[in-house]
């Protein structure tokens, strides 16, 4: 195929991609407006007003940051997740199957598309925090790169995640047992720097906490970790889930038989 | 030919410049394909077929044959074990590109986004091979309208019936203009008349000369469209000739006689295999040199009448099962 065949068909698979999860926004786009809506709500007013500042910030600020990058984080991965899983268990994988489109592109639209739903909720969700705070962006450059780089990772994952599904409930167990508890012990409602040295080690090996980290400090200027080691490890990842992605695709593991 | 040269086409014909119209030609090459599922069952023994451009080329075998798996294999659903496949001279192992843009399928099994509007789909499939919106936009309008479904472009797929769902992966199959397609039982659940036009779809888009495989139940439409046909069963081919050498193969044809007045028992007819199916129809076998005058003769001394007479259908079927228990027979052995 030219470049610009090549280009057609991996826009085909965005707006395919954003036209699905538009069409059920009532399933994609509204249910993590309200979790998030009532955090802030909870958590940021309620129980922040109690907690006082954390990081040098009051509670509201320190959390809407690793918010958005939560509702970001679970989006991108469950819309390529669920996408890629019904597209095999619908059979309309093989529209692709039989069509001349490279496997590296299949990839990139299926991606792409994970991250603008994981952007478009991360929109969603940050216009909802300016009704309970103020947000001002200490550097634009990091904080739209690390969004975008975490969307992309996330992508990843949840293609590989609905590789090996083989049921509705596979598609849920990454999810609820691994990507949640490491949101939660990411740093998005604390700083690590509350815990004990035990802890904090630990806390160092958990992936999530250098994307929550490198958000807040683009969009707060403050970080428990360092920024440019937490842009090696994200792009390390997104060329090792590539890879692999990449392998599984062309092996027609779980796609042909 | 109006394809423009491409670089392989110029290879190939400066390689082979005897072989020239033959490689040109031929729209589908299998050689001793192979596969074996990862249950260690072999669906498909080793077979070899060649269509050439432009026929209307029937596949045909009972169910489990190895149908789908071979078409499977040709439009990259089903990995091959051993053997090589190529459409148009492009061979899928190196030139899958190339071999999948002269390919379009319709596969067995409706296999399309339910929730998507039809329209959607269609120019979806375009997007997949690279055209742009504006031309697929035309070429969606022109084969939903053909097909039947331009009314219907802007309905979910799940609400379309058996026969409009069935069209509707000929119209997506179609949309990057192939010149082979290949129907995995494609009337298989469409009703008599919706079949009929759909067959007459095909012989038009096989006039204009794109070339058509295709898998049915139903002989008696393979017999009377397709040119040329393969007969598969349990993973091996068992007869691939044209459709008119197949049927002189039948030796015996069998009619079904009207006959009045009322019979009792079977009339007399000395030579000839008959039967009597009720008091009014005789089933009379009939060898090829026999001729059918002393037929008439006979049951004319009997002061018997031939009201009407009519040759029995599905004479293909019959071939079919003969060929299928001969190969069942030779398994066994
Ligand atoms: N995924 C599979 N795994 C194992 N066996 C299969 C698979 N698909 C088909 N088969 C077997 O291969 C044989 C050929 O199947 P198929 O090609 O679908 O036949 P047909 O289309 O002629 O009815 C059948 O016996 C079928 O059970
Ligand atoms: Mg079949």
């Amino acid at each position: 195929m030219t470049s610009s065949q090549l280009f057609v068909a991996f826009w085909t698979i965005v707006t395919k991609e954003v036209r699905r999860f538009t069409r059920i926004w009532g399933q994609t786009l509204l249910p993590p407006a309200i979790t998030m809506t009532l955090y802030f709500i909870i958590f940021g007013n309620l129980i922040g007003s109690r907690i006082g500042e954390m990081g040098g910030f009051n509670y509201m600020e320190y959390i809407v940051p690793g918010l958005i990058m939560m509702s970001v984080i679970t989006n991108s991965y469950g819309n390529v997740v669920s996408s890629f899983y019904s597209t095999k268990f619908q059979r309309n994988i093989e529209e692709l199957l039989v069509s001349p489109i490279p496997h590296w592109v299949i990839l990139c639209g299926y991606v792409i598309g994970g991250v603008s739903r994981g952007l478009a909720v991360g929109f969603i969700v940050t216009l909802l925090s300016l009704f309970f705070t103020d947000l001002q962006i200490s550097n634009i450059a990091i904080t739209v790169s690390i969004v975008f780089l975490t969307a992309v990772l996330f992508s990843l994952g949840g293609f590989i995640n609905a590789v090996f599904a083989n049921s509705f409930d596979d598609i849920s167990i990454v999810p609820t047992f691994i990507l949640t508890p490491l949101t939660y012990l990411g740093g998005v409602f604390y700083s690590i720097s509350l815990l004990p040295d035990f802890w904090q080690g630990v806390s160092m090996l958990n992936p999530i906490l250098y994307m929550v980290n490198t958000f807040r400090y683009g969009i707060l200027g403050v970080s428990d970790i360092n920024v440019g080691f937490a842009y090696s490890m994200i792009l390390l990842f997104i060329v090792i889930l590539f890879s692999v992605s990449l392998h599984l695709l062309k092996s027609g593991k779980g796609i042909r038989s | 030919m109006l394809q423009p040269l491409n670089e392989d086409r110029v290879a190939h014909t400066m390689l082979t410049p005897a072989n020239q119209d033959q490689f040109m030609t031929t729209a589908l090459s299998i050689n001793n394909l192979r596969k074996v599922y990862g249950n260690g069952f072999e669906a498909l023994k080793g077979i070899s077929l060649q269509v050439e451009e432009g026929d209307f080329f029937a596949l045909l075998g009972p169910n489990g044959a190895g149908k789908s798996t071979t078409l499977g294999i040709v439009s990259s659903l089903v990995n091959k074990t051993e053997g090589s496949v190529s459409v148009f001279g492009h061979d899928l192992e190196r030139e899958l590109s190339k071999a999948k843009m002269c390919l379009g399928v319709v596969p067995q099994e409706f296999n399309f986004n339910m929730f998507e509007k039809v329209i959607d789909i269609v120019l979806t499939q375009a997007g997949y091979y690279g055209i742009p919106l504006k031309v697929a936009r035309e070429r969606a309008e022109f084969y939903l309208r053909k097909l039947g479904l331009w009314e219907k472009r802007n309905e979910r797929a799940r609400m379309l019936s058996g026969g409009m769902k069935r069209r509707l992966m000929i119209a997506r199959a179609l949309i990057h203009n192939p010149r082979l397609l290949i129907l995995d039982e494609p009337t298989a659940g469409v009703d008599i008349e919706l079949r009929r036009s759909m067959w007459d779809f095909l012989q038009e888009i096989n006039a204009a000369g794109t070339t058509i495989i295709l898998t049915t139940h139903y002989l008696e439409e393979a017999e009377s469209l397709c040119r040329n046909i393969a007969i598969i069963d349990h993973g091996t081919i068992v007869q691939d000739t044209s459709m008119r050498e197949l049927l002189a193969q039948l030796n015996t044809e069998t009619f079904i006689l009207d006959i009045t007045p009322a019979q009792q028992q079977a009339p007399q007819l000395k030579g000839y295999r008959s039967e009597l199916v009720d008091d009014h129809t005789l089933v009379v076998e009939v060898e090829r040199e026999q001729g059918m005058n002393a037929i008439f003769q006979a049951l004319e001394a009997q002061d018997i009448q031939v009201s009407s007479m009519r040759n029995k259908a599905n004479r293909l079927e019959e071939l079919f099962v003969s060929l299928v228990e001969q190969n069942l027979e030779q398994e066994k052995a």
